[in-house]
């Protein structure tokens, strides 16, 4: 069913293009060594701002756990209720989490704890986003 | 009239020591409107700003105050929850009716310019645009009464919802998301404080041991102290003791989270009094005194805040609220936390260490007995999930233990002082009631 399509401003359109080549490239911050996503003007950790620069992530990580949308309030989602909604922890940097639904995960199977890798989905003609599939 | 970005007047920042008012400011007097489900759009003396006519007036019959002596106005413009939520559940573009309400104000919003004129408040010199939610706004008041930037001060916190089902239009009825949302939405994320406490829930059942029912006994507690509130929406609209099956069997919204651990979106308004302790010593009411207010404003990392940070989060919020009151986790008598989803609230018991509990000791605390009779009177005020979701039955409550005049819900333990909130883990503000100086 049809996800809700994001919309690249300035400070993510690098992020946005990376992701519609199907790589996941995210703010790293050279002073201070620190990946950084969403990303933001400046390093929260230091206060960086020319010290930030983007890098290719592996797109490696595992599920931390997870919800079920049963009755959310996002009208272009409703037709997929029930779903799963995950919290992937990155592994090259466990601070770093993102959201996936998980596809093919049937609902309230989630195995928490499991590998997962990157995969890319699209929502719009030209427009991709990042996901995450299971893997082993 | 002031703006409130003129106005440095939050206390924000770990390490800033006692309030240098403590004591200085106090809380004279309040007032609430009926909480209905919805306006019905026609009843004009149901409407928004007819509620917070209305609840002035109670607030300021209360302290014993007359509309000369306002000098202050704090309101929050707009919190409606009606179909699309905040400013989007505007009436506009559609006929209006006789002034005062031929505009949005005093139907869906209010603010103090146009209270101020309805209400006919002749010398009101303080009315800052663009402030906060009530959680800060008490915060504001204090700071405003200590600075000297008015001596008598309305508080005011009205809470809209029109027909509709909550939050289903505006942005969430968009196919596009843009701005924050770009991060969250594509994957089912509203964006929502449902969604900022969930996943940190269930982080800590995993930590800590525990499943999300056992959140039941508080949630059942609620509903109890809310049934002991005459003015609530469960105790006005005659609303049955929730039970444990209840509570058990009810539909997921945000699975686990269920339909009662939400509040009810409501049509109210509340009105509270604020001046310096004083003049509060002269007033109708025995003043409840602000030792102390605080804020906090916390950026989150990543997609979504998880356990640890919500835990450092509010551990930070407690120990600048306990260094600005000079007092300890062992002083606080009436703690009256945010409950408006009750999977947030256990961060907030075990960051303020109420009542000795620790962290992962909130489950087995709310299975002991937590009622207002009883030794640990957790949440007298019954919050949200037990009055609807006005967002201020925690200040109202505070300041009527202290008074003693909490009726049914009078606790039987010391009452002399008061700890209450509206927050998320990540922003908000606490405040300090006493009933005493110092």
């Amino acid at each position: 069913m049809p996800k809700i399509i994001p919309v690249a401003d300035e400070l993510s359109k690098t992020f946005w293009d990376g992701v519609n080549d199907k790589r996941l490239i995210l703010q790293h911050c050279a002073a201070c060594e620190r990946l950084q996503y969403p990303p933001k003007p400046a390093c929260q950790f230091c206060g960086s701002g020319e010290k930030l620069e983007w890098k290719d992530v592996e797109g490696k990580g595992h599920i931390s756990t997870y919800i079920v949308i049963e009755d959310g309030r996002l009208n272009r989602r409703m037709p997929d209720q029930p779903y799963n909604l995950a919290l992937i922890t990155l592994d090259e940097d466990t601070s770093v989490n993102f959201y996936s639904n998980l596809p093919g995960v049937p609902p309230y199977e989630v195995p928490v704890g499991s590998a997962v890798e990157v995969m890319f989905e699209e929502v719009a003609p030209d427009q991709l986003i990042h996901e995450w599939k299971v893997v082993g | 009239m002031a703006t409130q970005n003129q106005y440095q007047w939050r206390r924000d920042k770990d390490g800033l020591g006692v309030w240098d008012h403590r004591g200085k400011v106090a809380v004279a007097g309040y007032g609430h409107s009926p909480v209905d489900r919805r306006w019905d759009e026609r009843s004009m003396d149901q409407s928004l700003g007819a509620y917070t006519i209305l609840a002035c007036r109670l607030a300021m019959e209360d302290a014993g105050v007359t509309p000369d002596q306002i000098d202050g106005i704090i309101c929050c413009d707009s919190h409606i929850a009606g179909g699309s939520g905040g400013t989007a559940s505007n009436w506009a573009p559609r006929p209006y009716f006789d002034p005062p309400y031929d505009s949005e104000l005093g139907l869906t919003l209010i603010n103090g310019e146009w209270l101020a004129k309805v209400m006919e408040l002749p010398n009101v010199r303080f009315a800052p645009t663009g402030v906060p939610t009530i959680g800060e706004m008490v915060g504001m008041a204090s700071q405003a009464i200590a600075d000297g930037k008015c001596n008598t001060c309305l508080v005011i916190y009205p809470t809209g919802n029109l027909e509709g089902r909550y939050r289903r239009g505006g942005e969430n009825a968009d196919d596009y998301a843009k701005g924050a949302r770009q991060w969250v939405a594509p994957w089912g994320n509203h964006g929502g404080n449902d969604f900022i406490n969930i996943f940190p829930h269930n982080q800590y059942c995993l930590k800590y041991g525990g499943t999300h029912d056992d959140l039941a006994p508080f949630v059942i507690n609620q509903h109890r102290n809310g049934l002991l509130t005459p003015w609530g929406y469960n105790a006005s609209h005659g609303l049955e003791q929730l039970t444990v099956e209840d509570y058990v069997t009810s539909r997921y919204i945000l699975n686990p989270l269920r339909l009662w651990d939400c509040d009810r979106p409501v049509n109210a308004s509340a009105a509270y009094l604020f001046t310096t302790a004083e003049r509060a010593r002269d007033m109708k009411q025995p003043p409840v005194y602000v030792l102390n207010h605080s804020q906090h404003n916390f950026p989150t990392r990543t997609t979504q805040s998880d356990l640890n940070e919500i835990e450092d989060w509010t551990d930070r919020a407690a120990k600048r609220m306990y260094e600005g009151a000079g007092l300890g986790p062992a002083d606080v008598d009436i703690f009256n936390p945010y409950d408006g989803y009750a999977t947030m609230t256990q961060f907030y018991l075990e960051a303020f260490q109420w009542h000795g509990v620790k962290r992962g000791d909130a489950f087995a605390f709310y299975a002991d007995d937590i009622r207002v009779e009883g030794p640990h009177p957790f949440s007298s005020s019954g919050g949200n999930l037990g009055n609807g979701r006005t967002r201020t039955a925690m200040y109202t409550d505070s300041i009527q233990q202290l008074r003693g005049t909490a009726g049914p819900r009078q606790v039987t333990v010391r009452a002399e002082t008061a700890l209450a909130a509206f927050v998320t883990p990540s922003s908000g503000g606490w405040i300090m009631f006493s009933k005493h100086p110092s």
